[in-house]
């Protein structure tokens, strides 16, 4: 292929739109990332598709209304990436419960909620859901 | 002292998915406000919930401050037969909020 100005501004573009992708994709602090690890174990943590239902914004971050129900997981760990300290509940399931929860929470400002769960065959996913927040809430 | 509301069916058919949403009256004091001296209020939150029906583990719950003030919390489960659904929530002083809510297999 002959090096045309055409052809180069094909691969100019080309090259700018590999560079973007990466940085739309997910991703976690560091802090998060820890508890992440600390949850998952041994195990990889793969990106999963079990619900977790946020509001897209939330105009008041003191209580942000989070649900999720991960059929047949044995615990759940949710996590406020963009918080002082990303950790806010995790849960244990028994045998006759159906694996779903719906609380409130607090959101310092706008971040992602990320749900890790542990499910019966002992495989982790996660989902994370962004959420944008008005006024936050961790008070100061 | 605390307190917890707790709406939860009086009677189930054997095997059907009942919903219970819990609510406790509770500052949950995160622990990272300052008071006007400046100076840090102490951390209080209910740190624990846990319920069994039957004797059995429904669920098992770590709270951190992360919850909001006034934590609700909702869950779902199975109800095999009647029985005795027990919930407790525990208190960074250690206290502990205990209520039971009886279900009837008609």
């Amino acid at each position: 292929m002959s090096l045309t100005r055409r052809n180069a501004l094909a691969l100019g573009s080309a090259a700018i739109a590999v560079t973007l992708v990466p940085l739309r994709a997910f991703a976690a602090s560091e802090k998060s990332m820890e508890a992440i690890k600390a949850f998952a174990g041994e195990a990889a943590v793969t990106e999963g598709s079990f619900d977790l239902t946020t509001p897209e914004i939330a105009e008041n971050g003191n209580t942000v209304p989070v649900s999720f129900s991960a059929p047949g997981a044995k615990r759940v760990m949710l996590l406020a990436d963009g918080n002082p300290s990303p950790g806010v509940a995790s849960f244990e399931f028994g045998a006759l419960s159906d694996s779903s929860g719906s609380t409130r929470i607090r959101l310092a400002g706008t971040q992602n909620v990320i749900a890790v769960a542990e499910m019966a065959d002992g495989s982790i996913v996660q989902v994370a859901k962004a959420v944008k927040v008005t006024i936050g809430g961790c008070g100061g | 002292m605390a307190k917890a509301r707790v709406k939860a069916p009086k009677t189930a058919a054997a095997g059907e998915l009942v919903t219970i949403k819990t609510l406790v009256n509770h500052p949950m004091e995160s622990g990272q406000r300052k008071d006007k001296e400046g100076k840090i209020i102490p951390r209080k939150i209910i740190n624990a919930f846990s319920a069994t029906f039957g004797g059995e583990a429904v669920v098992a719950a770590t709270f951190e401050p992360a919850i909001s003030t006034n934590p609700y919390f909702q869950f779902s489960f199975t109800v095999p037969a009647t029985g005795d659904l027990v919930m407790k929530w525990t208190d960074d002083d250690g206290s502990m909020i205990e209520q039971t809510k009886t279900i009837t297999v008609a």
